[in-house]
């Protein structure tokens, strides 16, 4: 991804929800993407697959997947990645399964969309193989989804996503949901469908330690810019940007009690940006130039990305 | 030990009788006491549906148990009078996880805040009242001239919670029953939340039942902990012990499942094929056995009792039978255990 900008219309102006955000993603990699509430994660996840709805609109920049500039395909060869080549697994998925559909019929829909499997044998066999896949029961393709449960409804939607073998699988908050044994399930079952597709994975959230466990590399947004990708650990023992610092000095932990702190003060609002780092008011370091001129992303140690004057 | 809030031996069944098939039980023979003495903190843990919303309806009298008493000062909170419901309803704050629902969609937020001012007479000028509003939402990391003035929908569910927090702050209450209070809240947010709990118990006194599906928070910000498991304890006591040293299974379960933010990785296991958890209708037996992985025999005859592995813990688990179990009666000073870790904070 290079440079992409997306604006939201609102009746108080134009937000900017993502701004020259840039990265790469290599073949079989996990990247992680944080940041609070609001500060354009799901805007990003979305950009990639160009389904960013109106009042929303990409206004600049390049997707590329193996040598082809998403952005510049028409919109039936846009369709075609979707799902094939790119796999959405969208935020608060599970609660979006068709009540009155059956899960094997589900399924069947985004393999007879792209015109695959065409007999019915072959759907169903299809349905098992990818049921079996995510560690559902071959009964599970004939039940509604209310007749699921949390965890189970998500796994169906780990096996709509990658029914037709995807390149790329992006998943949004994917466990925000569920209990941390499910979670725990559902996130190795998800690791293990990536392993045999030999596919990459974007993970979009903002629970740290599952990002810690889960992914390679993590980008950390703040207010609709990438400020920091680093690999996950370098993240943990020396993160470069002091948003991503603080951030982790406020995670609670299982090892030793009253070490964690909040940052203080608030998330800026998105129409109403202050000028320079949009990170400036709440930081400790903070010198004029902070408050003057936006910082870019730049390699500051090898593999090692951060927007911040300081670095 | 004098006893403020207390629930004992309480059962709660949403719809149909004791033994009607279509019934839910909630909450199945609990007990839990607040000291009043020692002002603590108490967490609630469990996963989803295991009853920890019922038992902080329970505890403030907004559902009657179906077998039990809820007290608070030795007063059952079903026989009070007008008086003694109305120091109960200022004494006792709840922070609720949907705050959405308290909210009236037509009055502005101001008016969740203005009344609790009005109604217990806590400014003597309007202008002493807005004061004292605007040092509670600050302290809860909200700007005032962005909050005041606005409609529910208007605000994030983070932001709403938060003036609930601001609210409970606001009356100063004896005990604060926050049932998670921050799980729409972003992490660096959350951890400003969690510190003026602790604040609020350390400088002000007040006792608070901390109902949470995150242990970790849990961990963090208690002295005691009970850990319900579909509507039974689990596991209850220090929480130290408990988070360090876990003895029930289900305990044991829980805190392996979760991924710590921390470079060391040693979350993911290759054993995908778990299925998702098994739901079987609960038995006469452990409520856990359907899922344990030491479940043997008489597992699934009869229920466990509360063993007392140690001083200041209580186990609900045949692996601990050779330590003494508790009489039903006797679980409400052990859930109450004083904290050994008391003195800790600053
Ligand atoms: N349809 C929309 N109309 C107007 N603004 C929008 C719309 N969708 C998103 N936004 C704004 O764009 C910004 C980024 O939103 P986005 O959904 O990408 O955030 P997020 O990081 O995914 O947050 P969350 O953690 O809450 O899912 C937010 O400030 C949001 O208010
Ligand atoms: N008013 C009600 N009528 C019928 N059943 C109910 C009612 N309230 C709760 N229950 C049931 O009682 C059980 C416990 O629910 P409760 O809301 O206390 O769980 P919880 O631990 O708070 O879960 P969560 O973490 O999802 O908030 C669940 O099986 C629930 O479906
Ligand atoms: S009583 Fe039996 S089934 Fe229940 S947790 Fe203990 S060992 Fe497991
Ligand atoms: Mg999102
Ligand atoms: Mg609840």
């Amino acid at each position: 991804m290079r440079n992409l900008l997306v604006h939201y219309g609102t009746p108080l102006g134009a937000v900017t929800a993502a701004d020259s955000v840039s990265f790469s993603l290599r073949a079989g990699e996990r990247l992680g993407v944080v940041g609070e509430s609001g500060s354009g994660k799901s805007t990003l996840a979305l950009a990639i697959l160009r389904m960013i709805k109106p009042p929303g609109r990409i206004d600049a920049g390049e997707v590329w997947l193996d040598g082809v500039n998403l952005l510049a395909l028409s919109d039936e060869a846009m369709r075609q990645v979707r799902l094939a080549r790119i796999a959405l697994i969208p935020q608060g998925s599970m609660n979006s399964l068709n009540p009155v559909m059956r899960i094997k019929d589900q399924i069947a829909d985004a393999l007879r969309d792209h015109g695959l499997a065409p007999s019915r044998r072959q759907v169903e066999e299809r349905v098992r193989e990818l049921l079996e896949s995510v560690g559902l029961r071959p009964e599970v393709a004939d039940m509604f989804p209310h007749e699921l449960s949390g965890g189970m409804k998500q796994r169906a939607c780990i096996a709509i996503a990658i029914s037709l073998r995807p390149r790329v699988i992006i998943a949004d908050e994917p466990t925000s949901a569920l209990d941390v044994v499910v979670q725990k399930q559902v996130m190795e079952t998800l690791a293990r469908v990536q392993k045999d597709l030999g596919a990459s994975v974007i993970l979009v959230g903002h629970d740290m330690g599952l990002m810690a466990q889960f992914v390679d590399r993590l980008g950390v947004m703040y207010a609709g810019r990438l400020i920091e990708v680093s690999p996950v650990r370098d993240i943990f023992t020396q993160p470069l940007h002091p948003y991503t610092e603080m951030l982790i000095a406020s995670l609670p932990s299982l090892e030793q009690k009253g070490t964690f702190r909040g940052i203080p003060g608030l998330i800026p609002l998105l129409r109403d940006l202050p000028p320079g780092c949009a990170f400036h008011p709440r930081c400790p370091h903070a010198v004029d130039r902070c408050r003057a001129e936006e910082p870019r992303l730049r390699e500051i140690r090898p593999a090692g990305w951060a927007a911040c004057h300081l670095r | 030990m004098s006893t403020l809030l207390e629930a004992r031996r309480v059962t709660k069944i949403f719809g149909g009788g004791l033994f009607d098939r279509t019934s839910t039980l909630a909450l199945d023979d609990f007990s839990l006491a607040i000291d009043g003495d020692r002002p603590s903190i108490t967490a609630v843990v469990g996963e989803s549906g295991s009853g920890k919303t019922t038992l902080s309806r329970l505890l403030l009298g907004l559902t009657a148990p179906t077998e039990g008493r809820v007290r608070y000062e030795g007063r059952d909170l079903q026989a009070m009078s007008r008086a003694e419901w109305r120091a109960f309803r200022r004494d006792v704050q709840v922070i609720f996880q949907d705050p959405y629902e308290v909210y009236n969609p037509f009055y502005r937020v101001d008016h969740v805040l203005a009344t609790p001012v009005a109604k217990f007479r806590l400014a003597s000028s309007r202008a002493a009242a807005r004061g004292l509003i605007e040092d509670v939402l600050r302290a809860v990391g909200l700007r005032p001239e962005e909050t005041l003035g606005r409609f529910p929908h208007q605000l994030s569910g983070g932001q709403r919670q938060r003036v609930m927090v601001a609210r409970a702050l606001l009356l100063k209450p004896r005990v604060i029953l926050a049932d998670e209070p921050v799980s729409m809240v972003d992490a660096s947010l959350r951890a400003t939340i969690l510190a003026s709990l602790r604040r609020m118990n350390a400088e002000l006194g007040i006792s608070i039942l901390y109902i949470t599906h995150d242990l970790t928070t849990a961990y963090q910000i208690s002295d005691n902990i009970v850990v319900l498991y579909r509507g039974s304890v689990a596991e209850a006591g220090d929480v130290e012990l408990v988070v360090k040293q876990p003895r029930h299974p289900y305990t044991q379960l829980l805190l392996s499942s979760i991924p710590q933010a921390s470079a060391a990785r040693t979350w993911m296991t290759d054993n995908a094929m778990a299925s998702a958890a098994v739901y079987d209708a609960a038995g006469a037996g452990c409520k856990f056995a359907a899922r344990c992985p030491s479940v043997a025999s008489r597992c699934r005859e009869a229920a466990p009792p509360l063993f007392q592995t140690d001083r200041h813990r209580a186990v609900s688990c045949y692996l601990h039978q050779d330590a003494p179990s508790l009489a039903p009666e006797a679980m409400v000073s052990a859930f109450a255990l004083p904290s050994v870790t008391r003195g800790r904070r600053s």
